[in-house]
C-alpha cells in the first residue's frame, strides 16, 4: 500500500522533471535577446491601460459556489457508491433521497437564475 | 515464471531486479531503483508518443478539411512533428513585463505533469500498469483538478488581460464540466464495487457502455470539455481573447502547453476505453494476457478518431451555451443516470442479461425524454431584447450631387 503511494510520488516528481529539463535545456540552447518593446505586454495593438489584474463579473463566482456545493455532495456519494453492491434496499433508498435533494438544489438554484451567464 | 507474451515488463523487471541483488545491493534500494526505472519509463513514454499524436491529428484534420495535412518531411509527413519540435527548441523565451514568475514558469511544466500523472493508475494488460491504486478514479479526477490549476497560474502570472480572461473562463468552464463528469464516474464505481481502474476494468463482463450508455456519453463529452479542446476551446479561443491563458508564452513553454493538450486527448480516450469499453478485455487475453495491451490500443484510437472527428466537425460554443449546456442538461441527465442506476442495477444483479438489456433500455428512454424536454424548454433562438433599427437608406440628395 505505502509502496503504491511512493510509486505515485516518484512518479510525480518525474512528470514535473521531464518538462521541467526539458525547458531548461531549451533555455540553454535558445537566443537570449531581450527587449523594453519586445517584452512589453501584449494588449490589442495598443500599450496595456491600467493594471492588467482587472476585476471580474460577479457570475463567476456564482458559479464556483455552486460547483463547491455539489463536488462536496459527490464526495459524500463516492462511499456510498462503492458500498453500492452489499447495501440493503434501505441504505441505496436512503441514497436516492440524497441525490433528490441535490436536484432540488440544482432546481432552486436555477429558478433564482444563478445558471444564467448574462 | 514469467513468460514473455504474459508480461514483458514485468520479465525485464525481474531480470533487472536480480542483476541489482547480483552486484551486492540491498533489496530496499533495488526495489527504490526499479521503482524509478518504472516511473521514468512510463513518463518517457507518452511523451515521446505524443510526438506521432500530433503527426496523426494534424493528418486527420487535414483529411477532414479536405487537404493533405504534412506530406512533405518524410513519408506520408511523419518527421514533420521532429522537425516542429527541434524549431521550437531554439526558440527565444520572451517574458512579460511584470509577470509573476513562479507562477508563470510553473504552469506549463504542472499542466503536462497533470496529464502524465493519469497514465500512472491505467492498467494496459492484466498485470501491466505503473500502479494500482484502490483510490484510482479519485486519483484521476484530482490530476483534472491540477490541470485546472496550471491554466490558472499561466492566466494569473502572464500580467496579460487576455491571458486574465482565459484563466477566469477555465475556471468557470473547467470546474463545471467537473461535475457531471464526476456525477458519470459514479455509475462505474456503483456497477463495479470499486474505485480502482484495474477492479472496474477486471468486473466488465459486460462493457460499461452498454450498461450506462448514458454516462459514457456525459464522460465523453465532460471530459473533451475538460481538455479544453474545440468545440469547448473558450478558454484559448482565438477569435475572443487572443490566445487566452497562452497569449504571453512563447518558445517551448508555449510548445508544452500543446503537448498537454494532445497528449489529454489522447489520455481521456484511454480512460473512456478503459472505464467503458472494458479496458484489456478481450478473446484469449487469459491465455495471452499480452493481446490485452493490443485491444486497448485499438479501443482507444477508434474513441480517438471520434476525439478528433468531434474537434473538427463541430463550432465553437458561445460561453453562455457552454454553461447552459451544463448546468441545464448535463448536470440534470448525470443526477437521473444515477438514479436509475441505483434502482435498477441491484435488484437485477441476479440476472445480468436482463439488468444489461434494462439498463441499456432505461437510460436510452431518459435521455431521449430529457431531450425533448430540453428541446421545448430551451428554444435555439435568442431572446429579443430591442427592435431591429431600419436600415441606413441611401439619401437621395446625395446620390444627385454625386
Amino acid at each position: 500500500m505505502l509502496n503504491d503511494w511512493l510509486y505515485v510520488g516518484v512518479f510525480f516528481v518525474i512528470a514535473m522533471l521531464l518538462p521541467g529539463v526539458a525547458i531548461a535545456i531549451a533555455g540553454l540552447l535558445s537566443p537570449k535577446k531581450p527587449d523594453p518593446a519586445k517584452s512589453s505586454t501584449y494588449e490589442c495593438g495598443i500599450e496595456t491601460v491600467g493594471p492588467s489584474w482587472v476585476q471580474f463579473k460577479a457570475q463567476y463566482y456564482i458559479f464556483t459556489l455552486i460547483f463547491l456545493v455539489f463536488d462536496v455532495e459527490t464526495v459524500l456519494l463516492f462511499p456510498w457508491a462503492v458500498a453500492y453492491n452489499q447495501l440493503p434496499f434501505f441504505a441505496i433508498l436512503e441514497g436516492i433521497v440524497f441525490v433528490l435533494i441535490l436536484l432540488g438544489g440544482l432546481v432552486y438554484a436555477w429558478r433564482k437564475r444563478a445558471l444564467e451567464w448574462i | 515464471m514469467t513468460l514473455w507474451y504474459e508480461d514483458p515488463i514485468k520479465l525485464i523487471a525481474n531480470w533487472l531486479f536480480g542483476l541489482m541483488l547480483g552486484w551486492g545491493m540491498p533489496v530496499d534500494t533495488a526495489n527504490f531503483v526499479l521503482t524509478l526505472l518504472g516511473a521514468a519509463f512510463l513518463g518517457v513514454v507518452p511523451l515521446l508518443f505524443c510526438i506521432f499524436l500530433i503527426w496523426y491529428e494534424r493528418k486527420l484534420l487535414g483529411r477532414i478539411q479536405d487537404r493533405f495535412g504534412p506530406n512533405r518531411v518524410g513519408p506520408w509527413g511523419i518527421f514533420q512533428p521532429f522537425a516542429d519540435m527541434l524549431k521550437i527548441f531554439i526558440k527565444e523565451f520572451i517574458t512579460p513585463q511584470g509577470a509573476d514568475v513562479v507562477p508563470y514558469n510553473l504552469a506549463p511544466i504542472l499542466s503536462v505533469a497533470s496529464v502524465l500523472l493519469i497514465w500512472a493508475v491505467v492498467p494496459f494488460s492484466m498485470t501491466m500498469m505503473g500502479v494500482n491504486l484502490n483510490v484510482g478514479l479519485s486519483f484521476i479526477i484530482g490530476c483534472g483538478g491540477l490541470g485546472l490549476l496550471a491554466i490558472i497560474l499561466a492566466g494569473y502570472g502572464s500580467n496579460n488581460k487576455y491571458a486574465l480572461l482565459g484563466g477566469m473562463r477555465a475556471v468557470a468552464q473547467l470546474i463545471s464540466y467537473e461535475v457531471p463528469m464526476v456525477m458519470s464516474l459514479l455509475v462505474p464505481v456503483m456497477l463495479s464495487g470499486s474505485l480502482g481502474v484495474n477492479d472496474i476494468v477486471q468486473k466488465q463482463t459486460v462493457p460499461y457502455i452498454i450498461l450506462a450508455p448514458v454516462a459514457a456519453l456525459i464522460f465523453f463529452i465532460t471530459s473533451v470539455a475538460e481538455s479544453g479542446r474545440a468545440p469547448f476551446d473558450l478558454v484559448e479561443a482565438e477569435s475572443e481573447i487572443v490566445a487566452g491563458f497562452n497569449t504571453e508564452y512563447s518558445g517551448l513553454k508555449f510548445g508544452f502547453f500543446f503537448v498537454a493538450e494532445f497528449l489529454h486527448a489522447f489520455t481521456i480516450s484511454l480512460l473512456f476505453s478503459t472505464l467503458f469499453l472494458g479496458g484489456w478485455r478481450g478473446p484469449f487475453t487469459d491465455q495471452v494476457p499480452l493481446l490485452g495491451f493490443v485491444y486497448l490500443v485499438v479501443k482507444t484510437f477508434i474513441v480517438y478518431f471520434l476525439v478528433i472527428l468531434f474537434r473538427g466537425s463541430l463550432p465553437r460554443f458561445r460561453i453562455d451555451q457552454m454553461m447552459d449546456l451544463n448546468w441545464k442538461l448535463l448536470t440534470p441527465l448525470s443526477l437521473v443516470t444515477l438514479l436509475i442506476t441505483a434502482l435498477l442495477a441491484n435488484p437485477l444483479s441476479g440476472m445480468p442479461l436482463l439488468q444489461a438489456v434494462a439498463l441499456f433500455l432505461v437510460n436510452l428512454a431518459a435521455l431521449v425524454v430529457l431531450m425533448s424536454w430540453a428541446e421545448r424548454k430551451m428554444p435555439r433562438k435568442r431572446k429579443i431584447v430591442a427592435k431591429t433599427r431600419p436600415l441606413a437608406t441611401p439619401n437621395q440628395q446625395d446620390q444627385l450631387s454625386a
